[in-house]
């Protein structure tokens, strides 16, 4: 608990290596990039970093972090090779595969070939001479790096990330999968991932945004994602974080809903020792949709922290939102979920849930949703329940002949599994499946 | 159907138990045959369902006297899952949804415990799948619900059904019945009685625990007991749900306390 006492102006090892160099700023891409870069940096050297002292950040006790100095990721990209990365890798994403090594683009990790018309995906960079435009319209217009210290720091070091377009009315056919890989090498060090995805009107698409490990080292990821809906687009995002156990990952999204618009997440979080996902979505337009499924599934000494905003501000929208933690061993799962149906929001139908199993006298688990309405005519429910696994269902599991062990991990099995077989990628459900059966099994 | 020099499967000797420090069995005396089919009535409270419980191992209820054999084996020192594996089995009345896990694989998996407990042989998911398309007949069970998670948003018939088509797969010497017809309209309950006849063999033996007769039009037992109170106050053939129809429960126990005060 020392680190919390400290001043937040105390530059840490891991803040000052993280510090982005202001000689080093000027990177590829135009002039406006870099005006971006400098900007955000100006806000990482001036704000302080959260610490459990601040409302918002009081459970994710990220001491350990602070100890730690990281350096820039190196490109190593060459030395992984398909073979690596051949268990992550989903049959329905065989032609729209991004994959980047420690936040660095692997165009022959890549496969992009034959895509549709009116679907672009691309890396950042490649992609900024044809599409100038439309990137600088949104890359980081909805993140509010000016507030958020981690969106700033990763902002301030955009080299790269991955960029997806899908034009008016263009159903993109397959499953787009981001493939975030960190090689966890020796040296800790800072990765960057960056996703910016514009979905116009009337398209759809599903998308896999996907960090993993080869190897359980210590390292830093700061990531963000910013997503557009147009009017009445669909997306189907999914978001998984299976990092090294050594790892930290802070991470941020942003999601705009047009008019008519359907955005559906599923998060599912199983690695990195401390790892915090702040979430915020805005409905910018009428009758938007909006579908969160969560899932944390953690042991040994693990924190996942799950911050969500739902921000309802036009009149007949609808959000329905479950999220489940799993804590074992001395493990801290937490999850603070608000929604806000402003004074124009009119008819809006909001729902959350927050289910959590304690599976030990040391794990905890804190969970808070919190409703502000401000509307007077909309429908809102939330509750949460924290709760052991109860005798009805183990005795009903007994009474079929199933011993206590194998009753137990059938019923967390089938708590974390309600949410991974929401995934819209069967090949990806299994290999979630076998995940947690394995990870169930290794902590009995 | 009857045979007294059929084996005894269940031999229930004084049994009492409590729940929470309050005496809910008060000496309950049964013996079961192969072949056989019970039934027991009684009124709301009267202690049918904690003894079914309590026969299957609820850990919620403690045994405070007499003896269980089940095949000439002490029952009540075994945890509820080797009472399973041995070949007792519980039809839930209601029974427990489990989201997240497929029916098929639930199956599956407890018919592979049960089959390496007696030394079968245990099946893939392809050969199961032949196995319990035949048994999903029995309940005239639409082979979708083995796809769909346990019990989970199944009518009350769905259910009852899917316990009917657990027995099937695991093919218990003792099957008792909790309440097995409540919440089910006629044809539910029709197809669910005739699953259990078509389960029974002479080796093996039902108990059914019921509120009501109607479900004795469907399965026709061999006994029928009526609890009141924590005991057994009455045992004849199953003319006695006919009188219990029509006269109801009171006359017994006039009959009962008339009994014990001689």
């Amino acid at each position: 608990m020392s680190a919390v006492m400290k001043a937040p102006d105390v530059r840490d090892a891991y803040l000052a290596s993280l510090a982005p160099d202001v000689h080093s700023l000027a990177g590829p891409g135009p002039e406006w990039l870099n005006a971006l870069r400098a900007e955000a940096a100006a806000c990482v050297n001036s704000q302080p970093y959260p610490t459990t002292q601040d409302e918002e950040w009081r459970f994710t006790d990220f001491g350990l972090l602070r100890k730690t100095a990281f350096a820039s990721a190196a490109d190593i990209s060459l030395e992984v090779s398909l073979a690596d990365i051949e268990p992550f890798v989903l049959p329905e994403s065989e032609k729209s595969r991004l994959v980047f090594v420690n936040g660095i683009y692997a165009p022959h990790l890549s496969a992009c070939a034959g895509l549709p018309q009116g679907v672009v995906i691309s890396n950042l960079a490649a992609g900024l001479p044809l599409h100038d435009a439309v990137i600088r319209t949104h890359l980081a217009q909805q993140v509010d790096f000016h507030n958020e210290a981690f969106a700033a720091l990763n902002t301030s070091h955009i080299r790269d990330g991955a960029l997806v377009l899908i034009t008016k009315d263009t159903a993109c056919p397959a499953p787009i999968h981001l493939l975030f890989i960190a090689t966890g090498a020796d040296m800790p060090q800072a990765n960057y991932p960056r996703c910016l995805i514009i979905a116009d009107a009337g398209s759809t698409c599903a998308l896999i945004e996907d960090y993993v490990c080869l190897n359980q080292g210590v390292y830093f990821t700061s990531a963000v994602s910013e997503i557009t809906l147009g009017e009445n687009a669909a997306v189907e995002h999914t978001r998984l974080q299976r990092e090294s156990l050594s790892a930290f990952h802070m991470a941020y999204g942003a999601v705009a809903l047009a008019r008519g618009s359907n955005y559906t997440a599923h998060n599912i979080a199983f690695g990195a020792r401390i790892s915090r996902h702040d979430l915020r979505i805005k409905q910018n337009g009428e009758a938007a949709q909006c579908t969160l499924n969560g899932l944390a599934l953690i042991s040994g000494r693990q924190i996942a922290d799950t911050h969500t905003v739902m921000d309802h501000t036009k009149p007949n929208g609808q959000s329905t939102q479950l999220h489940k933690c799993i804590a074992d061993g001395g493990a801290h799962a937490v999850f603070n979920g608000k929604i806000f149906v402003r004074k124009d929001a009119q008819h809006t139908n909001a729902a959350q849930q927050s289910r959590n199993l304690l599976l030990s006298n040391k794990a905890r688990i804190d969970t808070k949703p919190q409703l502000e309405i401000f509307a007077d005519d909309v429908k809102c429910a939330h509750g949460a329940t924290v709760s052991q696994l109860e005798t009805e269902e183990m005795f009903y599991l007994n009474s079929r002949g199933l011993d206590a062990l194998t009753a137990r991990n059938l019923l967390i099995y089938g708590f974390a599994e309600e949410i991974v077989d929401r995934i819209p990628v069967t090949s990806l459900i299994k290999q979630l499946s076998k995940t947690l059966s394995e990870q169930i099994l290794e902590h009995t | 159907m009857i045979s007294s020099n059929s084996k005894v499967i269940l031999e229930v000797r004084n049994l009492s138990a409590s729940v929470a420090g309050i005496e809910i069995l008060k000496g309950i005396n049964l013996t079961v045959r192969s072949g056989e089919v019970h039934a027991i009535m009684g009124p709301n409270g009267s202690g049918k369902s904690t003894f079914s419980k309590v026969l299957a191992g609820h850990p919620g209820y403690t045994v405070t006297g007499g003896e269980v054999l089940f095949e000439g084996q002490n029952l009540l020192e075994l945890p509820p899952e080797e009472r399973a594996r041995n070949g007792v089995f519980l039809a839930f009345q209601y029974p427990i949804e489990i989201p997240g896990v497929s029916n098929s694989a639930f199956l599956r998996l407890t018919y592979n415990t049960q089959q390496a407990h007696r030394g079968g042989e245990e099946l893939d998911p392809l050969e199961f799948n032949d196995f319990i398309q035949e048994k999903c007949k029995i309940v005239e069970m639409d082979p979708s619900f083995l796809d769909r998670s346990v019990n989970e948003g199944f009518s009350g018939g769905e259910k009852k059904r899917n316990e009917i088509l657990q027995m099937a797969v695991l093919d218990p010497r003792l099957a008792i019945l909790d309440e097995t017809d409540s919440g089910l309209d006629i044809d539910a309950l029709r197809i669910v009685a005739s699953g259990v006849n078509k389960l029974m063999t002479p080796d093996n033996a039902v108990i059914m625990v019921t509120h009501y007769q109607r479900l004795l039009n469907y399965i026709t037992p061999d006994f029928v007991h009526v609890m009141r109170r924590g005991r057994i106050i009455k045992t004849g053939g199953k003319e006695l749900a006919l009188e219990l129809e029509t006269r109801g429960y009171d006359w017994l126990d006039d009959e009962h306390q008339k009994a014990a005060s001689v």
